[in-house]
């Protein structure tokens, strides 16, 4: 039988009385039953759903006026063992920064604002809602899941960059080696998650919205990293929930889009 | 025969070239290995399918894992309807269900069973963690290669 409410309130309450709490308490009081019902609650993959992200640039901005912050970058370049290589030409990125100009190419001109000229931006994956890589993947290595995050299987991936040369963001890395044999001394405790695979030498990879975490209930890594250092400049959240965060924060302040002018409907918001 | 003293000698040493690496190893096969245990492994006394199941078809339960997971997102496995279904795909597996469920098990479709978060890193090779013993001797023995640790992280062992 499933944990429902009434009994996990009073489990929880008779567990606060013994000083205890979480899942340690319900694994005392009903075992095993927790696992089995955590199972319907997982978010599923489901078409009510549809995952975007909102970046607060004002925010970020900020904070890398304070210092030089790398925090999401590196949280999710650790989550998900991501190498470093030292060398351009075979970098892999997820979640990168890049200037204001390079990011919005089309919007820059000689007399903007110098709050946001040459100041570095943050990029990733869009996940936009009409992927042109998917469109191009000839094995559907690529592919658009039913919530919206455009997913990546190496198992599937041939390395022929198609997707790479059909995405107008640079979203894609590809790689040329082994990721185990990136320089040691750039990466000395790689792979940094034992969790999470690596992957390896000829495969196309990039940001995956984190469905792993979403698929425990966890914020994705960059978002988990930046509420740490309590910067809050990166929300995450369901575009069809009306009251959620990321509705609410687009509803309230002007935002732009990548390239939105291509129509690829990129679901990664910058607050302005 | 012409020349028949030169030609049935040549065949013959021919032959035992030919067989040479036979003849050498005759006698001499090398013992088939069996899986070891880890004590995380015995204490659990059960894998997420019966052991018979585990041991013939774990690379067709781990390929639909990866499937089901990376393509359709179904990141949980429940040891009945799951299995069940796993079983339902091959005639030979349905007649091993048939002899277990015979014998007593009372796995069943329906009913609830257990429920393991599919992970070939985070599930198996937690209690697997003794990668060299339990997958590799087989897997060298058998002359198999599996490409999966060429991307997925193998666990540390202490030895």
């Amino acid at each position: 039988m499933a944990v429902d409410r009434r009994k996990f309130l009073k489990v929880a309450g008779i567990s606060a009385l013994f000083g205890l709490g979480g899942k340690t308490a319900i694994d005392i009081f009903a075992p095993g039953q927790l696992e089995a019902s955590m199972k319907n609650e997982v978010p599923l993959v489901t078409k009510e759903k549809k995952w975007a992200m909102v970046i607060d640039m004002r925010k970020c901005l900020e904070q890398q006026d304070k210092e030089k912050c790398k925090s999401c970058m590196l949280a999710c370049h650790r989550e998900h063992n991501v190498p470093e290589f030292g060398n351009i030409k075979e970098e892999i990125k997820w979640i990168w920064q890049e200037t204001y100009e390079h990011v919005f190419p089309g919007q820059h001109n000689e007399f903007i604002d110098e709050g946001v000229n040459h100041k570095p931006f943050l990029a990733l994956c869009n996940h936009c809602e009409n992927p042109p890589c998917c469109r191009v993947c000839p094995t559907k290595s690529t592919w658009k899941r039913e919530d919206g995050i455009v997913m990546m299987d190496p198992h599937r991936c041939i390395g022929c960059r198609f997707c790479m040369a059909a995405c107008p963001f640079g979203s894609r890395s590809f790689n040329w080696s082994d990721p185990r044999k990136a320089p040691k001394d750039l990466n000395p405790d790689f792979p940094t998650n034992v969790n999470y695979p690596t992957r390896t030498k000829g495969v196309v990879e990039k940001c995956n919205f984190c469905a792993e975490r979403l698929a425990k209930g966890q914020v994705p890594a960059c978002v988990e990293a930046c509420e740490k250092i309590k910067v809050h400049a990166l929300d995450f959240g369901d575009l069809n929930d009306p009251d959620s965060e990321v509705r609410e924060l687009l509803h309230k302040r002007y935002s732009i889009r990548r390239k939105a002018q291509l129509g690829t409907e990129p679901k990664v918001y910058y607050l302005i | 025969m012409y020349d028949g003293g030169k030609i049935i000698p040549g065949l013959i040493i021919g032959l035992i070239l030919f067989l040479s690496p036979f003849i050498y190893n005759a006698g001499k096969a090398g013992k088939a290995p069996v899986p070891e245990l880890t004590a995380k492994a015995k204490e659990a006394k059960e894998c997420v399918a019966p052991k018979a199941y585990m041991t013939a078809w774990h690379m067709q339960l781990l390929d639909n894992w990866r499937h089901e997971v990376v393509r359709d997102g179904k990141r949980y496995f429940d040891t009945n309807e799951d299995l069940w279904w796993d079983y339902s795909l091959d005639y030979r597996l349905l007649e091993s269900w048939r002899r277990l469920t015979t014998a007593g098990d009372d796995r069943a479709p329906g009913k609830p069973g257990k429920i393991y978060y599919k992970s070939l890193q985070a599930t198996c090779m937690d209690c697997h963690s003794n990668k060299s013993k339990f997958c590799d001797q087989c897997h060298d023995y058998l002359g198999v290669a599996p490409y999966c640790w060429e991307c997925h992280v193998e666990p540390k062992e202490n030895n």
